[in-house]
């Protein structure tokens, strides 16, 4: 079966095939939120209520192929997008204006602005990350700080504090750096390395406790675990396994397919709400994390409709709102109406009852009705490009497919049978030119 | 029983090159803690051994070849345990029967014979000569074992932070072409790794007979705020230092052909921010 699939990703054309999960995420004091599907973002503004298009002064290129990666900064005032078309643009937030494009060598896979927004860093699909500085003139060039070898970096956050970057990749590594005053001369002292994952890392969140004296990890991966590390050493503190513990995934809801990753995770920056999306779930997990015990344990499971698995998750720690949102870049209502063709995503949101999150039981979450989301029917038809989406079950579940194909090709080892391997050297690109 | 021969290289003639860049089909350990040292070093882990502190592994021959850095370090440092890292999987075949160590060719026996078509002969030529070797040279090469693996992508998994006091880079594979200066052994990137595996004061050893090669490790390591140059001084009383040229088989080579090598010795310094 592994050969198959093998043979099916060598003969199709790999770019074209690939289909990227719809992204979002949501501005620190939840004023605006955006999704990213395919080429596109798309901002609604909670506090203006209304939806926004970005527009780009410069003249510089739009984004012109699937968005891999966004964020805000920690202050809220920037927005990073970059992707498979190798550019990466940084927004304003105020106005929605592009300040910069960054035009990368290879596609970019990660992006994060730095705690005190004076940096931009974005990973490429060679694991170099490169850093821009945001503080001076225009012209600035990009310079490569740090580099996993080789390896596809699939998550790069600062910490709260500013003083670590964090990189995880498909090598099932998770690199903890020093963020040095000078970052333009590279980023080389390491704190450590934190190893455990069995399969690739797919995201990484920062917490910390209360009084923000101590900071954790979080991470989860292809091996369908959450960790909690110590970053400071490396250590792993605790493995929140989701596959085999019973009451957290069924085994119905994992057998389907044998394989099946963590996909993203959020968390309140005091670590007592943690979600998690995971590739096989309709819906969001809620884990909480203790401290003190340095464990962490599932809560709660928020179940959705059946078709619905998010492939990005937002949480603001000040508001009572998770938002996730589903879609992938070749998902198209074609079958809706003819008109012009519209990437299809669908956004859910959970809200809590309780505006602080510190008392991890009693809290009550609730999957808001289509009526009830913030910003209402506007925010919908800018956010998921249609207002029935939730009536596109089937090709829903096409795109939770090609998702979960798209990331086990990006992600998973090619395991060859010796001919095969031996055929694919006597085949290389660079021996095909000489003859 | 045959007589004690050591296996001629020759009959193992290793590929020159191995893509570092691609991905492994060996086994890699999880973490450092993964690895179990007992089946490199057995002398060093005896079975009744109180839970006290394992002896962990200080010296790295990164890109080991056929281990005569190695073999020739052994007698130098007996009680300081060292690993020989190689890529190239018939090198490391060779290596396994040199490391002299019955135990430890077993338990990878299973796992090398998909790398071997005639495994069953060669298994039964090896046993011949390493119970030959052991005869021969009692208690000795002890400290010495290998590893089949990408040092270029999984130094992490094998050592702990501040774990190793030297690391050698021996006549590395020098990638002429620009578009391959990536695959170097020595980078300014790849160095954050190896200086986050090395004590701080550990030296850093490399050696090429290619100009170009030894101006760029050299640079690589200029830059680097972790490494700082040896004193020509230290150079000279570091009995190692010797052995760089002598002991490897690349080194020998040269020297028969009466050609120029190019080292650099770098010393691991702590990072000057705060």
């Amino acid at each position: 079966m592994e050969e198959s699939l093998v043979e099916e990703s060598e003969s199709g054309n790999a770019c074209t095939d690939e289909a990227a999960p719809a992204l979002i995420a949501v501005h620190p004091t939840e004023s605006s939120v955006v999704v990213a599907v395919g080429s596109e973002l798309r901002v609604f503004d909670l506090k203006e209520d209304c939806a926004v298009s970005p527009v780009d002064d410069l003249g510089g290129p739009h984004h012109s192929a699937s968005i891999r990666a966004i964020s805000f900064s920690f202050d809220g005032e920037l927005f990073v997008s970059a992707g498979d078309d190798k550019i990466v643009k940084i927004w304003k937030t105020g106005s929605w204006n592009c300040i910069h494009t960054i035009q990368s060598e290879k596609r970019v896979s990660a992006v994060s602005i730095s705690q005190d927004s004076g940096y931009v860093t974005f990973a490429d699909k060679f694991g170099v990350v490169w850093i821009m500085s945001l503080k001076e003139d225009r012209d600035t060039k990009a310079v490569p700080i740090l580099g996993h070898y080789c390896s596809i970096i699939t998550s790069m956050k600062f910490s709260p504090d500013g003083r670590f970057i964090a990189t995880a990749d498909r090598d099932h590594k998770i690199r903890i750096t020093v963020f040095p005053r000078n970052a333009l001369k590279g980023a080389h002292e390491i704190q450590s390395f934190c190893l455990g994952h069995t399969d690739f890392v797919s995201c990484l969140t920062f917490v910390c406790t209360q009084d923000q004296s101590k900071g954790f990890l979080l991470s989860g991966g292809g091996d369908l675990t959450v960790r909690l590390w110590d970053y400071s050493n490396g250590t792993l503190l605790y493995t929140c396994a989701l596959g085999n513990e019973a009451g957290i995934l069924e085994a119905s809801e994992i057998e389907e397919n044998n394989k099946t990753a963590v996909t993203d995770i959020c968390a309140s920056s005091n670590g007592s709400l943690i979600a998690v999306a995971v590739q096989s779930y309709n819906g969001v997990m809620l884990l909480s994390c203790d401290f003190s015990a340095r464990t962490l344990s599932c809560v709660k499971k928020v179940p959705m409709e059946k078709s619905y698995i998010p492939t990005s998750l937002a949480l603001v720690s000040s508001k009572e709102h998770l938002w996730t949102v589903m879609g992938a870049s070749n998902l198209s209502s074609s079958d809706l109406s003819n008109n012009k063709e519209q990437l299809l995503t669908r956004v859910r949101i959970v809200s809590f009852i309780q505006k602080d999150f510190s008392d991890a039981c009693s809290r009550d979450p609730v999957l808001l009705e289509d009526s009830q989301v913030p910003g209402g029917e506007k925010l919908l038809m800018q956010l998921q490009g249609s207002l029935d989406a939730a009536t596109q079950e089937a090709a829903f579940a096409a795109a939770a497919a090609a998702v979960r194909t798209s990331l086990q090709n990006m992600m998973i080892k090619k395991q060859y049978s010796v001919e095969r391997r031996e055929l694919r050297k006597r085949n290389r690109n660079d021996k095909k030119i000489k003859s | 029983m045959s007589s004690a021969r050591l296996p001629r290289k020759r009959f193992y003639r290793a590929r020159a090159h191995s893509n570092p860049l691609s991905d492994s089909h060996f086994p890699v350990p999880n973490c450092p803690s993964e690895v179990d040292y007992s089946f490199h070093y057995p002398y060093f882990f005896p079975k009744d051994a109180p839970p006290a502190p394992k002896p962990k592994v200080r010296f790295a021959d990164v890109g080991c070849g056929f281990g005569g850095m190695l073999v020739s370090l052994s007698p130098l440092f007996p009680d300081t345990l060292m690993i020989g890292m190689e890529l190239r999987d018939k090198a490391f075949l060779l290596l396994l029967f040199l490391s002299l160590s019955l135990s430890l060719f077993i338990n990878y026996a299973e796992y090398f014979i998909s790398f071997t078509r005639s495994a069953h002969q060669v298994t039964e030529y090896v046993k011949d000569r390493i119970q030959g070797l052991r005869a021969t040279n009692p208690g000795q090469y002890n400290n010495i074992s290998v590893v089949r693996t990408n040092s270029m992508k999984y130094i992490p998994n094998y050592f702990e932070k501040g774990q190793l006091l030297k690391m050698f880079f021996l006549f590395p594979d020098p990638h002429f072409k620009e578009k391959n200066h990536r695959r170097r052994v020595v980078s300014v990137q790849l160095l954050d790794e190896y200086a986050y595996v090395m004590e701080v004061g550990g030296i850093i050893y490399t050696v090429t007979d290619v100009e170009e090669l030894g101006d760029w490790m050299k640079s690589c390591l200029e830059k680097h705020p972790l490494f700082e140059a040896v004193g020509e001084e230290e150079i000279k009383k570091d009995p190692v230092v010797k052995l760089l040229t002598s002991a490897t088989e690349e080194g020998q080579k040269v020297a028969r052909n009466e050609g120029q090598t190019f080292m650099a010795i770098y010393r691991r310094v702590a990072s000057k921010e705060d």
